[in-house]
């Protein structure tokens, strides 16, 4: 019989309603892998109290015939969302001891939707990283090792990289993600998951620790495609306390499901062929091609002409909203406060900060300081944001001709801790393939689609219409059910 | 364009982060290097071109001009590194 554990959504509300196991069982099993994996560092705290809570709470509404949709199932929530009564640090000592008196809106539907929750993932330091390494808390590890007998400890990808690791190693069912330039979509190539950031305005941004605004986005983590559906379901929906919350109905995404393309045209941006693609990955992305066309779509040839500049606006737009997002952390209404003798207002604040901000943090805060100043606004702010619109329009183009597009997820597997972070700008490379759907808010998910040869995963990605997260699914799905990805990480870590 | 210590200095005051000799040193290349490879943007033709405000079309929601929240002071304070007889405490700012 199948472990626990090794149960997704479906299938673990689908087995708890049949009555194979209690939900108390889910909650005592998946309790007993988080605390035997502290090796993994995903976790920032764990919750196993409410994770038995909801459980009992779904004993009960089982006994009494009141399903709700996710009864039973227990999540991993990344620590940037607010939870009210339990620590939320955004992965910055910043925060340290930051009790939320209330809740975010995502988490609020979730556990409206019966869900539990395991614990706090761990991040990268305000979101702002793609390897995990920026923070506070230590950075997680990948379950997953390369096959040269070595045991280098391998980055879980960025931000999202408690979630994508806990996923991985069947710790956590599923998890939520944030992505804000590929967040949720790396960390799942990297780790062999599936991940998908919705249209920007899908799920409420209230009560999650700001980055930057005009993309931020949460979105569902989890073992394949049916499960991503699922959890996104839950926790998209209109929010009148999000300024930018779309007033829209949420698609039955999981009962849609299709994997028959016929009479849908996938896309292939010839701009994403980049200089120093490994093999591997360009050899993936015909495969890909290939059980696309499979699955009765037609492939068509697209270009996106102003890919190339996608990631320095990103670096641009990003920090700009990031220094101003984070003037909030003043060490006056909560978080850190660092107050040297004798100090007056100023000071507090210009200590509190060099205090309770990461290296990164700091970096970004003062390139978007510098980018927002007067006499430089025009050059790089409002420059930037007339390439996005560029960027914008060629994803409006292309979607005229076709109704997905199919990349790599990342231009490389997993790399070593400590690989990249000597030089900024190598790591912000790592995310030349997500950045564009973020730029233009549409909907993007990363599907496992093989491994390289040193038995590391590798993600293809999907990007579709604003709105039509459906189609993004379906493609996904066809490329699971041609893939047929089962490889696993080998348990080192459990105690 | 380029930041020398001096620059680097001004932002991080403008940014309230208080910075050593040792973090400027360190910063102004890391910045020139990101500020020199942004700058690429400047090839790109954006004549006539908006600055995107909204990556989705939305409109501007209105509601009704009434109270839906207050009432919880304990809770806005709760996190407070600081709070005295109901209020934010702060160093003194007049003298």
């Amino acid at each position: 019989m199948t472990a626990i554990t090794d149960l997704g959504i479906a299938g673990l509300r689908d087995g708890f309603r049949a009555g194979d196991f209690s939900a108390r069982e889910i909650a005592d099993a998946f309790n007993g892998a988080v605390a035997g994996a502290k090796a993994l560092n995903a976790f920032i705290i764990e919750t196993p109290d409410h994770a038995i809570a909801a459980a009992e709470a779904a004993d009960r509404a089982r006994a009494a015939g009141e399903l709700l949709p996710l009864s039973g199932v227990p999540l991993g929530i990344k620590d940037l969302f607010c939870t009210a009564g339990y620590q939320t640090t955004a992965a910055s000592r910043m925060l340290g001891g930051f009790t939320p008196t209330y809740e975010s809106t995502v988490t609020a539907k979730l556990f409206a939707a019966g869900a539990g929750m395991l614990g706090k993932l761990n991040l990268d330091q305000f979101a702002m990283g793609s390897s995990n390494e920026t923070s506070a808390f230590g950075n997680v590890v990948s379950p997953w090792r390369r096959n040269d007998g070595g045991n280098a400890a391998l980055a879980p990808g960025g931000s999202s990289g408690g979630s994508s690791s806990a996923i991985a190693a069947r710790i956590v069912p599923a998890a939520t993600g944030t992505d804000t330039g590929g967040s949720i979509r790396q960390p799942a190539a990297f780790t062999g998951i599936a991940g998908i950031k919705p249209t920007y305005g899908r799920c409420s941004r209230f009560g999650i620790v700001a980055f930057a605004s005009s993309l931020d986005q949460a979105g569902a983590m989890a073992q394949d495609v049916r499960d991503s559906a699922i959890l996104l379901e839950a926790m998209s929906g209109f929010d009148p306390k999000d300024s930018t919350s779309l007033d829209v109905a949420v698609p039955q995404w999981e009962a849609n499901l299709s994997s028959d393309l016929k009479g849908k045209k996938v896309g292939i941006p010839k701009e994403y062929r980049v200089d120093n693609m490994p093999p591997e990955i360009d050899a993936l992305w015909k495969q890909g091609i290939e059980w696309l066309r499979d699955a009765g779509a037609e492939i068509v040839d697209v270009s996106l002409p102003h890919t190339r500049y996608a990631l320095p606006t990103y670096y641009i737009i990003a920090p700009a909203e990031a220094s101003s997002n984070l003037a909030r952390y003043d060490g006056v209404r909560y978080g850190l406060r660092d107050l040297p003798e004798g100090a007056n207002l100023q000071e507090m604040y210009a200590a509190t900060r060099a205090a309770g901000f990461g290296p990164e943090v700091k970096r970004r805060i003062l390139i978007g300081t510098y980018v927002l100043s007067a006499g430089f606004y025009d050059a790089y702010y409002t420059k930037a944001q007339k390439v996005r619109a560029l960027i914008a329009r060629d994803f409006e183009e292309a979607f005229r001709q076709v109704d997905v597009l199919l990349t790599p997820t990342a231009p490389s597997a997993a790399f070593a801790l400590g690989e990249k972070s000597a030089d900024p700008l190598e790591m912000y490379l790592n995310d030349v393939f997500t950045v564009p759907a973020s730029l233009a808010g549409v909907p993007a998910m990363s599907v496992p689609a093989g491994l390289d040869g040193q038995g590391l995963p590798l993600g293809l990605q999907i990007i579709g219409r604003p709105l039509d997260e459906q189609g993004v699914l379906n493609a996904g799905l066809a490329i699971e059910q041609r893939a047929g990805f089962t490889a696993k990480p080998q348990n080192w870590w459990a105690k | 364009m380029s930041v020398d210590a001096a620059t680097v200095r001004k932002i991080a005051s403008l940014a309230r982060i208080a910075v050593t000799d040792g973090d400027v040193e360190a910063m102004v290349p890391e910045l020139n290097n990101i500020l020199g490879w942004i700058e690429q943007l400047g090839e790109v033709d954006t004549d006539g071109v908006a600055p995107l405000a909204a990556v989705i079309p939305n409109h501007q929601r209105l509601r009704e001009d009434v109270v839906t929240d207050g009432n919880i002071r304990d809770k806005v304070l709760a996190n407070a590194p600081q709070a005295e007889h109901g209020f934010f405490a702060v160093p003194k700012v007049i003298e």
